[in-house]
């Protein structure tokens, strides 16, 4: 995608919430958090899934990891998102380095299971965390404090902050794609004997990108545990994993802004069905608002079945003719 | 722990183990011949129970209407190979991940569609009561029967696997495509065949746990992933594997639930001891499956060479 | 500079029943040309597999340069200066000619755990990957994509991908495969180029390619060495007319 539509779509999500605002909808700016944060979540699952190649099952386990983090410091009276969110990042990097140390001795399946097993463990340990709630979950009193004289409690400062983050991870990311160590991961993907027999030790460079995919996911778990006001171990469970892989891959996997384009596809597709009539699909089916989850289905199936590259490889595809 | 308390665990382990090697047959079958993650396995075991309510609510028997949501389910599943999951073998396990994910968000709606959130499916009545198995131990009948029919289905699965052209076919199918390719089989005819009897093993399974968990619809997601453990701990395309792996998995789980708190209470103070027991209990399996891959990266009975 | 570069002392492999490494000792010297050849199964990709350091021996020794390397990882033999190409080719098929021989000459110029400058800036690597994309023939080829090249042009990457890890000791599996006539001329004299500076073990069928290079042959049957020595020596050893070659050398 080009620069000009980029800066294009940043120059509209800086304006959104001003516009939101003075039309009085900043129910929209919340919504447009959660897309945000999703949107990073997804970039950093992409950044093993697409362009590493590894198929991590298990993506919810540092995301979440990073959302009780970051709750359990509100809880605990530790409130500075400065001392919080690097703590949520750095729980759930060494989360991903010790998890990534046992599944990436295993190839293929059993990569996807052990990764999938180790996350289910975690899902487990947070529901037996009595004292933070366990399966009733843990609600926040107060959002995370940045100083500044930024009050995060306001649903405008806290998308801007948000934006901020997604973007600087965004640049991060694509860096790191651009640089050796992206080049490496990529040329792993693509072919990993080669790698060993031309003088990389591939364990070491795929273990780093999925420990910095975990605590990029674990700054993602931060943010949606301070946007909620609320974490339970529902954000662990295996099936949020899969919401992972599902924006990746519908977004388009090894694409930079797939996990973004595929987060908000689906994030906004899920919110289209269940909150807003759609006159003629009401006619067709009166209730089906309450099985808007179907219409995700079917639309993610297509996807694999007839557009294997996702979204965005939809767009580079018609842009490179 | 007294005696009579092991037993009873042992017992429900084992019954739990069989339960879910009815699953993992099925599973491991379709992933060890194909090469095919189905994450939708468990939703054949959702509308095997929701069927077999559905018919034992019609027929009036129990029996009867087990015993016909049996074909049922294999119809269902035959169906689905034929529509849908035949197109993805060839696919990488990414796509086939998410496409039998997007199938579990489309069934589920499409169950609850037709049937609502649940169904009720309760034990005959001549087994709802307790046996006398020995004295001083009254044991669920109906587990008592779950067992029976997990151990005559284990050993007609082992019949037909190991005595029959077709379960010929199927394991020469699993530890080696190419050769049941240049056998001439009708590998898609074949493959058609083993997607309708896992869904029958499936449905098996889904009606007898229905009474004792429930029928409801997102029923197959947390015991497919059992069933996944499973297959991974015996190695994947293995029914050995899947029978040892089921049985390991069934005792460890029952028995660390029913035992670890107490064990835990031995050497931790109470609090924490109760605190962390269930937690620990639940994520024994996992840490098995670790361990088993850890060491055995290949599972405990590897189907290819 | 004279000596043994590498040598295997008694080196074993099963697989399951089968004996696929049979009591394999052999030496390479520094500057010499070592063929290995034998009848298809005869187990020189899974010696080849052994010294290159991707799959275990269950016994035996494996010495560079003098130094065991028996438990070292192949990363490590590839930076000791030990590489080895693939009778199937094995490149990186989305990257560019280039971008494949940089990722070569990348492993071994300091750490690849650089997050920040683009690689695509780094004129120094790009620029030893042409002169070793010239060195073997696709100098007019350096953007194109690998997996759009011609077959021998892709096995002339797949050779060019081992030589720029600056090895002491190619280990070539089989160049030659699938070549035309015309092609193998080339590799062959791109194999004696290298000489000067590399020790090969080569693997290979072509058995004029063979007696050309060779310096020494070893003849590999069943896994077990029967026979080492000069093509001279080689063309006339009974055992291995029986075992082996027989009509391939007379005709």
């Amino acid at each position: 995608m080009n620069r000009a539509l980029v800066f294009g779509v940043l120059v509209l999500a800086v304006a959104f919430p001003l516009a939101m605002r003075s039309l009085d909808q900043v129910y929209y700016v919340t919504m447009a958090s959660r897309f945000l944060i999703y949107a990073l979540a997804a970039t950093s699952l992409n950044l093993v899934l697409g362009y590493g190649g590894m198929i991590s099952f298990g993506h919810a386990a540092f995301v979440g990891a990073g959302a009780y983090t970051a709750s359990v410091m509100i809880v605990e009276g530790l409130p500075s998102a400065w001392l919080a969110w690097p703590l949520a990042m750095a729980v759930s990097g060494l989360l991903a380095l010790a998890i990534g140390a046992i599944s990436l001795r295993t190839r293929g399946v059993y990569f996807i299971m052990i990764t999938l097993a180790f996350a289910q463990m975690i899902y487990y340990l947070t529901i037996s965390m009595k004292a933070y709630g366990g399966d009733e979950g843990l609600t926040l009193t107060q959002r995370a404090t940045v100083g500044f004289g930024l009050d995060l409690k306001d649903d405008i400062t806290f998308y801007y902050v948000v934006l901020a983050i997604l973007v600087a991870a965004v640049y991060l990311i694509s860096r790191l794609v651009d640089a050796r160590f992206g080049r490496v991961i990529q040329a792993i993907r693509e072919n990993e004997t080669r790698m060993e027999a031309i003088g990389y030790p591939a364990f070491r460079y795929k273990l780093a990108a999925f420990a910095l995919a975990g605590a990029l996911g674990g700054l993602a778990g931060a943010l949606l545990a301070n946007q909620n006001s609320y974490v339970n171990p529902g954000i662990l469970h295996w099936t949020e994993s899969g919401k992972l892989m599902i924006m990746v891959i519908l977004g388009g996997v090894g694409q930079l802004y797939g996990g973004i384009i595929g987060a908000i596809g689906l994030l906004g597709l899920e919110e289209l069905l269940a909150n807003h009539k759609i006159g003629w699909l009401a006619a067709i089916y009166p209730n089906y608002q309450q099985h808007s989850l179907l219409a995700v289905g079917l639309a993610l199936l297509a996807v694999v079945l007839y557009a294997p590259q996702g979204i965005a490889g939809l767009f580079s595809r018609r842009g490179r003719k | 722990m007294s005696f009579t308390l092991i037993l009873e665990q042992s017992l429900n382990g084992l019954q739990f183990g069989l339960m879910l090697f009815l699953l993992a047959a099925g599973l491991t079958l379709v992933f060890g011949i194909m090469d095919m993650i189905n994450l939708a396995h468990g939703s054949l075991y959702m509308i095997g129970a929701f069927l077999a309510a559905t018919l034992v609510q019609a027929t009036g028997s129990f029996t009867l209407g087990v015993l016909l949501a049996i074909p049922a389910a294999a119809v269902v599943g035959m169906a689905l190979e034929i529509t849908i999951l035949r197109t993805l073998y060839a696919r990488d396990h990414l796509s086939q991940v998410l496409a039998t994910f997007a199938l579990i968000l489309i069934i589920n709606e499409v169950v609850r569609m037709i049937w609502g959130s649940d169904m009720p499916l309760s034990a005959p009545e001549a087994l709802s009561g307790p046996v006398q198995l020995v004295p001083g131990m009254p044991y669920s009948a109906y587990r008592l029967l779950i067992i029976g029919v997990g151990l005559a289905v284990a050993v007609l699965l082992y019949f037909v696997v190991t005595k029959t052209r077709i379960g010929m076919l199927v394991r020469a199918g699993a530890s080696n495509r190419e050769m049941a390719l240049a056998m001439g089989v009708n590998i898609k005819r074949l493959f058609t065949l083993v997607f309708g009897f896992g869904a029958a093993l499936c449905a098996i399974a889904g009606a007898m746990l229905g009474p004792i968990f429930a029928v409801q619809v997102g029923m197959g997601e947390n015991i497919l992933i059992l069933a996944f453990v499973v297959i991974v701990i015996g190695g994947i395309g293995s029914i050995r594997g899947a029978l040892v792996g089921s049985i390991l998995v069934g005792m460890v789980d029952t028995m660390g639930r029913a035992f670890m708190p107490a064990l835990l209470r031995e050497v931790l103070t109470p609090a924490f001891a109760s605190a962390a027991g269930p937690a620990i209990a639940s994520i024994l399996i996992y840490v098995l499956m670790a361990g088993v891959l850890f060491w055995r990266p290949q599972g405990l009975f590897p189907a290819r060479g | 500079m004279t000596g043994p570069l590498l040598e295997i002392e008694g080196l074993q492999k099963h697989f399951g029943g089968v004996v696929a490494t049979d009591q394999v000792s052999l030496g390479v010297m520094r500057g010499e040309i070592h063929a290995l050849i034998g009848p298809n199964g005869a187990g020189k990709t899974t010696l080849i597999a052994q010294i290159s350091g991707s799959l275990a021996p269950d016994a035996g020794r494996i010495l560079f340069g003098g130094a065991d390397i028996t438990r070292q990882p192949q990363h490590t033999r590839v930076a000791g200066g030990l590489a080895r190409s693939y009778q199937i080719t094995s490149i990186f098929k989305r990257f560019s000619v280039t971008q494949n021989l940089a990722l070569a000459v990348q492993a071994r110029s300091g750490t690849s755990f650089r997050f920040w400058q683009p690689v695509a800036r780094e004129t120094a690597l790009e620029d030893e990957a042409r002169a070793i994309a010239a060195q073997v023939g696709l100098g007019e080829r350096v953007d194109a994509i690998a997996g759009s090249l011609a077959h021998a042009e892709q096995r002339s990457l797949e050779v060019g991908l081992a030589l720029a890890t600056n090895p002491k000791l190619l280990l070539l599996d089989e160049p030659m495969a699938g070549m035309g006539p015309d092609e193998s001329q080339r590799m062959i004299g791109l194999i004696q180029a290298l000489r000067e500076k590399v020790s090969v073990l080569l693997v290979e069928h072509d058995m004029d390619a063979v007696f050309r290079l060779a310096d020494r042959i070893s003849v590999l049957v069943n896994g077990a060495i029967i026979a080492t020595g000069t093509p001279d020596e080689i063309r006339v050893n009974p055992e291995v007319k029986r075992a082996y070659l027989g009509d391939e050398v007379s005709a």
